[in-house]
């Protein structure tokens, strides 16, 4: 066994939480350059240079690239071998969440109850935790603040089997169609096929955890992921739902064995504010 | 580029366009979903508001906090429509206009035509950008709300893109 101080988790959270806020990162930069240099629409094209700039001011002065610093994710995958010492590892994320939010300048956006009281809880917290149990004595944590313009337009359809690719096909890109200009385009778009009902939305936020522009190792899965982007681009909703050819930056799809009688398939969109930090512990 | 002085005079907004690029220098109020719905209820049973928004711009905004020296954190555009369902009604009163992003409902396009008044989108995402445009930021009312409250901004040469016109033509 491998002992692990949760101090050390909590320190790298509270870095992790900032990072994400404040760098986009090379690969969503060059991505964004790319489709700056590929956009026909002129007044698209200058949205895409003010959203190039405004990463880049934020990177350089520390500060987060969009006010919606969101609600904090982790995906965390927690190797069988580690013996966690000095506290719990549940409370280690939840404090470093807090303290990078409260002293990285980051908005604190979480309310305490959804329906009846609605009182901001002042930091962030409760962080969504996602752990899963994994071989070797490593700790591997991704963690993705997920504003709420994008996630208010994801949604989910437990189809048919009968429905087959082309339903897959529609149900996206009518979710696209709907979210329309709100959902901050240029927009990730993350694909969750197969599992139960809750499964699916999980594997579409795991799908938002991926390097834009990647694409999944099956090669049928792959080929979907190109022709929905495709698709999506044809749809001019355009950098901040003005047009032009640059609708989405990324489609990426996760899938999973599904029961006999089931097609599950969510849909979760992010904006182009798409912030990742990862640590290996 | 159009430059717009704020309060808006009502011949400056029946001269704008759908898909005008502007730039607003003055007065602009924030709020979003808690508040609007306290200065809807309000409305609603009569009281006067604790702003007065005749004339004015409110913008769907929910600043970061500030850094030690800045006016305000980063404060980009919320998605409007959450606002449709008080907006009409706020116009009714005699507000001039809202800066968001993203589509409104017909009975909002509706309000904007009856009442002269102007729908402007900035960029969502840009928000360590549009900070640059905003001077100073002071708390109006509902400090509760924190991060929702309503909060008077001076802006200069805020960056906006005419959404829905005085006539109702859209571009979104």
């Amino acid at each position: 066994m491998r002992e692990l101080d949760v101090t050390i988790v909590r320190r790298a959270v509270a870095q992790m939480v900032v990072e994400a806020n404040c760098c986009i990162g090379d690969t969503m930069m060059q991505c964004l350059q790319r489709c700056r240099d590929a956009e026909e629409k002129p007044l698209s094209r200058s949205i895409l240079d003010k959203i190039i700039l405004n990463d880049q001011l934020a990177e350089e002065r520390q500060v987060a690239m969009c006010q919606d610093t969101g609600m904090a994710i982790f995906r965390v995958k927690v190797g069988q071998d580690i013996r966690f010492v000095g506290g719990s590892l549940e409370e280690a994320i939840q404090r470093g969440t807090a303290e990078g939010y409260c002293d990285g300048y980051l908005r604190k956006s979480v309310v305490n109850d959804p329906l009846f009281e609605r009182v901001n809880t002042r930091d962030n917290t409760p962080a969504i935790i996602y752990y899963e149990m994994v071989d070797g004595d490593k700790l591997d944590i991704t963690f993705a603040p997920k504003g709420f313009g994008s996630e208010n337009m994801s949604a989910i359809k437990m189809l048919k089997p009968a429905d087959g690719v082309d339903g897959v096909l529609d149900f996206v890109m009518q979710t696209v169609k709907n979210a329309g200009p709100n959902p901050c385009p240029p927009m990730v778009i993350g694909v969750g096929i197969g599992g139960t009902f809750e499964k699916c939305a999980q594997l579409s936020k795991f799908a938002l955890m991926r390097e834009v522009g990647s694409h999944n190792e099956d090669a049928r899965y792959a080929a979907l992921e190109k022709e929905l982007m495709q698709c999506i681009n044809t749809l001019h909703i355009g950098p901040a739902g003005l047009g032009g050819n640059t609708s989405a930056l990324g489609v990426h799809i996760e899938y999973f064995p599904t029961h006999i009688a089931g097609l599950p398939v969510a849909v979760n969109i992010c904006c182009h504010a798409y912030r990742h930090s990862h640590v290996v512990l | 580029m159009i430059r717009l002085q704020l309060p808006l005079r009502r011949e400056d907004i029946a001269s704008l366009r759908a898909g005008d690029e502007v730039l607003l220098s003055g007065t602009v109020y924030t709020g979003r979903d808690a508040a609007h719905k306290r200065l809807y209820e309000a409305m609603q049973r009569g009281e006067e508001l604790p702003v007065d928004l005749r004339g004015q711009l409110i913008y769907y905004v929910g600043p970061a906090p500030a850094k030690p020296g800045q006016p305000i954190g980063p404060a980009g555009p919320t998605t409007s429509y959450r606002m449709d369902p008080y907006t009409p009604a706020l116009l009714d009163a005699g507000m001039a206009g809202m800066i968001g992003k993203g589509q409104r409902t017909e009975p909002v396009r509706q309000a904007i035509m009856r009442n002269g008044a102007v729908y402007f989108i900035t960029i969502g995402g840009a928000a360590a950008l549009i900070a640059d445009s905003i001077r100073s930021k002071e708390t109006v009312c509902y400090e509760d709300l924190g991060t929702e409250s309503v909060c008077r901004l001076e802006v200069e040469d805020f960056y906006a893109i005419v959404g829905i016109d005085a006539q109702g033509n859209s571009i979104l």
